[in-house]
This record gives C-alpha cells, structure tokens and sequence, in this order.
C-alpha cells in the first residue's frame, strides 16, 4: 500500500521517524499504554520497514501507533478542556458575583414594620418583630413543626427553633429570602395591607403556603422553611446580608 | 460519485431497524467513509474540512457570546467589554469569534485560488462552484454584520459607509439609494435601530451558509471530488477510501490550521482588528482613516478605483458576481492549470494582482495608490473576461498523464486530451465513470 505516501513526502517522514526514534519515544508510548495491539491502527503498514502486516505487537510498535495514539490522546484530551470554557460562560459572571454582598441600614424600620431589600436579584424579607410575635414563634416545638432544620446559612444543620431563625442578641430582627421555598413565588406579609396567613408570618397566593412569624412552614405544600442568607450586624441598625 | 454502489451493512438489528426506516448511517457510510476520493489529493484539498471546523466554531462562539452581548446602541459597546472582563473566559470565546472570522476568511481564500488553479469549476461542477460563490456571498455579509455589533468607532463608521453604497443608486432613480438606505438604517442615521437588526440577520445568516454549505458538498459528492491532475477517477487504482485516508489528512492539516488560529486567539487576540474599534460609537466624529477588515481590502480597493460613485459600487459588487460565470469563460480543453504553460503565468499574475489590491485598500485613496488600483482592477476583471476565454482557445496543454494512478506512480504521461477522458470536460461528461 505504498499510495499511502501520496500523503506525505518521503523525506519528511524518515526525518521524523528518527527523530522520533532519537527521543525514545516508542518506549514512551509502549509504557503508557502497555497495549498496542488492540487493533485500532489507522495504517496497516509501514513502507520504510519492508511493509509489514497490521499486527503489531506489543514488543514492537511502529511509528505509526505512536503518532496515532499520541494525537488521538492529545486532540481527545484537548477538545475535551475545550468544552469546559462554554460550559462556564453561562455561569454567574464577575459582575453578578461583585453583588454577592450588599448593605442595608435598619434605623428607619419601626417594631411590627417589615422592609424588602434585593441581594444577589432576589427579595430579602427583614421584620421588625414585635414581643408577641416573638412570643408566638417561641411556643412552637419544634417536634410540630414540618421542617425541624433552621434553614439558617448562619447556623446550618440546627433545630428550626427561634433563637436558631435568627442571630443573637438581634432576635427581634428576622431576616430571610422572601421567596417560597415551593416553586419560587414570593409570598405576601411585608406590608400591613396583606394577608399574613394562619400563622401571622407569610402567605404565599400561588399554592396556598403559610409561614409563621419566624418564617417557618407550617401549612400547605412549601417542603421547607424559608431559608436564611448569610448576614451580620456591623452595627445595632447596620446590617450586611451575604 | 454519490451513485457508487453502497458498502453499508447494518450489524446490528438495530441498525438494520434504522437503515430499513431513515438511513441516516448508511448515508454517512457511503458519503464520508467509503466514498472514493482521488489518491493524489494534495494539502490544498484540506481546506474543505477545515472550512466545516471554521464555520461550526463561528457558530458554537457567536451562539454563546449572543447570551451576554446587548444589541443596543447604548450598551453594545460596554456588553463587548463585559464579555472580556466579566464573563467567565469571555476573553477566549470572543477572541475566538473574532479571530474566527479572519481565519475562515483565509481559509476560504486558499480554498478558491485552489479551486481556480486546479480547474474546480469546470464541467461538471459549476453548481458546485455557484454554490460557493453563494457561500461566499453570505460569508461576506455575515463577517459585515458581525463586525457592526462590537459599535466601536469603526464599526459605526463602517455601517456608514457600507450602507451609503446603496444611495448611489440616487443617480438612477433620484430618492431611490437614500430610500433604500433609510430603510436599511430604520432611521435618517445609521443608529441603535441599525444595530438591531443587525444583529438578529447576522444570527440568521450564519445558517443560511450552513444550508448552502449542505449543498456544496452534496453536489461535491454528486460530481466527485477534483484533484491536481484534472482528471477523472476512471479506475478503482485511482481512488482511496475517504475513510481513513483523506480524514487522516483532513486532521494533520486541521492541526496546523488550529496552532495558527491559537496562536492568534491566545498572544495577539487584537492584531487582526483596528485601535479605533475600540473607541465608542461617535456619530460625530469619523476616523481620519478608514478601512475594511484584511479580508474586504480588495474588494475596497476596487471600489475606489472607480472614478464614479455608482460605477465603483457596481465594480465591486461585479467582482464576485463574476466568479459565477468563470465556468463558461474557461474555454481550456483541460481543467488543471498544471499541464496549461501559458495560463499558468496569468494564474499567478492573477493572485499578484489579488494580493496587491489587498494591499492598495489599506492605504489612503490618494496618488500612486489610486493609479496602480485602476491598473489591477482592470487585470481582475481582464483575468476572467480575456485571459479565460482566450487563453483557453489558443494553448496547447501539456499531455496529461493517462489515469490519476500513472500521474502518482510517475509513469510518463500516456495519451492525453480526448482519449484520455476526464482531463477534458466535455468528453468527461460523456465518459461514464468506470467504478
């Protein structure tokens, strides 16, 4: 099959093959792969040796093996790095993460007044609570309750008591992602003219989900209480939400 | 060529399931794993692979720098910058996309000249070759479209000028060309409306190309694929498998094609645009000095050389037209320039004069530059209106070898001319191929 060589001139490829050969290459491979007679030779022979068959074994690979399986590897190993540039261009950019934390002052919301902030596109619920809502959510146990976790990013993993909703020392403040933890909307409670629900805390007009006064599930088909960003007090009214 | 009896076996029964209902693998099989390509197909012959490469990657780019760019004229500008600084390897995919362009461009020029020396539009290909000149066509709008949208200064000012070649149809019928332009423009100025659509149609036009490009290779595949000697495959000596031989070949030349895309993608992303792309949009200050992208200079030049607004633009635009009539200007009784002593001087003359117009457009329309412009222009369109014809009448070929095999196998050249089949169209018409 010497038309094989209509490809390529000769004297390229003779220069290569010892260059190849010079730099130890063919133990290279041989090592790396352990197995070059798995039948996936492109050419079945080799005129600079005499033509042999496309048996080659293990004791002997060719030039031809070693540029086959160096390029499929190269080209297989490249295109596939290739892939992860498109993957993570739909990812969150620089700009949406430079929002990933905002401030808010607190002076201005008087107790039983609720506010909305955004933070990362998304609404942040933070009330002012009274005493008695306080009250309310503290006589809850927690064994009644259809979520028993805090959903608090703050303190992950604890009771969805009411001390673990909130921050110490800043129990009267709740703050929490105003959206519901069933499919997505956002449920109604912020302002004095809304209906707040069973429970005095949220209701959410889409699928019915009543929330209590520490923004707890505790009617209606919303799996989970409703979660807590990572925030901190940088003063008594200044708050940092992410 | 697609009329070669079918090797495809289903081996499985699922596959036999398929091939019964939509043959989808058989197709594949027969067109691009057993189809018989000339065994003497040199490296110039791979630029149709790395076309397809060079197309799906614009498209792969362009789709997913369309999720962030914002076509509109108040925020086009920084969304490009976004991409660059802000979106996650948004400095690859957009120098990519617009490297890109530059690379398909080069490529599908090595790809025509190729065509052109060899003869690739001769009998029986024309509708193959038409079809290119069409992807062309749409390549050129598209890359203009495209470079629109960054709405930089040159951008702005190139949208200008583009479009204003229309209103030189005012010297025709007068309000014709500024009507024309108006409502290319959605307003009196080239504005954010202009930016609008432009940018939906560069989207749309991309697969307009991917449909042609269908075409071209199903009528490559219907007349078979040329090669340097012109002639037909008459013998199953003269061809190979496409599968593994022209692939192989296909991909070693795509390598070397990518490291150069690479290279410029990743150490010199700019060099290929201009400094005042990167300048805001300004509709109140033009640039002291415009030009096209590399790859429209010599369609600029001769529009410039044209001492009249109307006669440059029809020059221009005849530039390409022109290509789709080279089929029947030929009068060579041979395809390949390879074995015409005469014409072989004009080819290159011809690329010189490509190469030198290329270069004319790029510097200022003013001079000696204008006057060497006149003098090529007039050898293009000579090239294809004289030299074709007439050339192609009076020489005599060199003989031509009897079979593509006794050219690879450096046997002297047998009978030449009509007995010798495929070196000549009109016989290779008559010849059926004998596989």
């Amino acid at each position: 099959m010497a038309n094989l060589w209509q490809f390529a001139p000769l004297k390229f490829s003779t220069r290569l093959h010892a260059f190849l050969r010079n730099l130890g290459l063919k133990a290279a491979v041989l090592l790396a792969t352990g197995n070059m007679a798995c039948g996936t030779l492109l050419f079945d022979d080799d005129p600079l040796e005499g033509g042999r068959s496309m048996t080659a074994d293990v004791e002997d690979p060719n030039r031809r093996d070693i540029l086959v399986v160096a390029a499929s590897a190269f080209s297989a190993v490249g295109a596939a790095s290739l892939i992860w540039p498109f993957v993570h261009q739909m990812n969150p950019d620089a700009g949406a993460q430079a929002l990933a934390s905002a401030e808010f002052d607190l002076a201005p919301v008087q107790v039983g007044q609720a506010i909305t902030v955004m933070w990362r596109g998304k609404p942040v619920f933070i009330r002012h609570r009274t005493a008695e809502e306080i009250e309310a959510a503290k006589k809850v146990p927690v064994e009644d309750l259809p979520d028993p976790l805090s959903r608090n990013d703050n303190e992950p993993g604890t009771p969805a008591t009411d001390a673990n909703r909130t921050l110490e020392g800043h129990e009267k403040w709740l703050v929490m992602v105003g959206i519901c933890t069933h499919l997505g909307c956002i449920p109604k409670g912020q302002t004095l003219a809304d209906s707040k629900g069973d429970f005095g805390g949220w209701f959410c007009p889409c699928h019915g989900s009543h929330y209590d006064t520490a923004g707890r599930i505790r009617k209606g088909p919303a799996p989970r209480n409703l979660d807590i960003p990572p925030y901190t007090f940088l003063s008594d009214t200044k708050i940092r939400i992410g | 060529m697609s009329n070669h009896a079918s090797t495809y076996e289903p081996k499985s029964a699922t596959a036999k399931w398929w091939d019964e209902r939509l043959p989808v693998p058989r197709m594949m099989h027969d067109q691009f794993v057993d189809f018989p390509t000339p065994r003497n197909l040199n490296y110039l012959w791979t630029f149709g692979g790395i076309l397809t490469f060079c197309l799906v990657a614009q498209l792969v780019t362009g789709i997913v720098l369309a999720m962030h760019y914002v076509p509109t004229a108040d925020d086009a500008f920084n969304s490009v910058d976004h991409i660059r600084r802000d979106v996650n390897y948004g400095w690859l995919l957009q120098a990519m996309h617009a490297t890109g362009s530059s690379m398909f461009f080069l490529a599908v020029y090595v790809h025509i000249f190729r065509g052109l020396y060899y003869g690739s539009y001769r009998a029986p290909r024309e509708i193959l070759w038409i079809l290119g000149v069409f992807i062309l066509l749409a390549m050129m709008a598209t890359a203009f479209l495209g470079y629109s949208l960054p709405w930089g200064q040159m951008s702005f000012w190139a949208v200008t000028v583009i479009t204003n070649l229309f209103s030189s149809l005012d010297s025709v019928i007068p309000g014709l060309g500024t009507g024309i332009v108006e409502w290319l423009w959605g307003g009196y100025a080239v504005s954010g409306a202009t930016l609008n659509r432009f940018f939906s149609l560069h989207y749309l036009l991309p697969f307009v190309i991917f449909g042609l490009v269908i075409l071209h290779i199903w009528a490559l595949h219907v007349a078979g694929q040329n090669n340097p000697t012109g002639l037909n495959i008459k013998t199953k000596s003269d061809s190979l498998p496409m599968y593994p031989y022209a692939v192989a070949k296909d991909a070693v030349a795509l390598f070397a094609f990518v490291i150069v895309f690479a290279w410029f993608v990743l150490f010199l992303p700019d060099y290929l645009g201009h400094a005042d792309n990167f300048i805001e949009a300004n509709p109140l200050v033009t640039p002291p000095h415009i030009v096209p992208e590399w790859y429209f200079l010599p369609f600029y030049a001769i529009l410039r050389a044209i001492p009249d607004k109307l006669g440059g633009v029809i020059a221009m635009f005849a530039s390409i037209a022109i290509l789709a009539f080279i089929p029947w200007l030929d009068r060579s009784p041979v395809r390949s320039t390879k074995y015409r002593p005469i014409y072989k001087w004009f080819f290159w003359l011809f690329l010189f004069a490509c190469l030198a117009l290329g270069y004319l457009g790029s510097k200022p329309a003013e001079g000696v530059y204008v006057f060497w412009a006149r003098i090529f222009t007039a050898y293009y369109f000579a090239h294809f209106l004289l030299v074709m014809p007439i050339v192609g009448s009076i020489e005599t070929p060199t003989k031509l070898p009897g079979s593509i095999t006794d050219a690879v196998l450096g046997k002297s050249p047998g009978k030449s001319g009509a007995t010798g089949g495929g070196g000549v169209p009109a016989g290779a018409t008559a010849a059926p191929e004998d596989r």
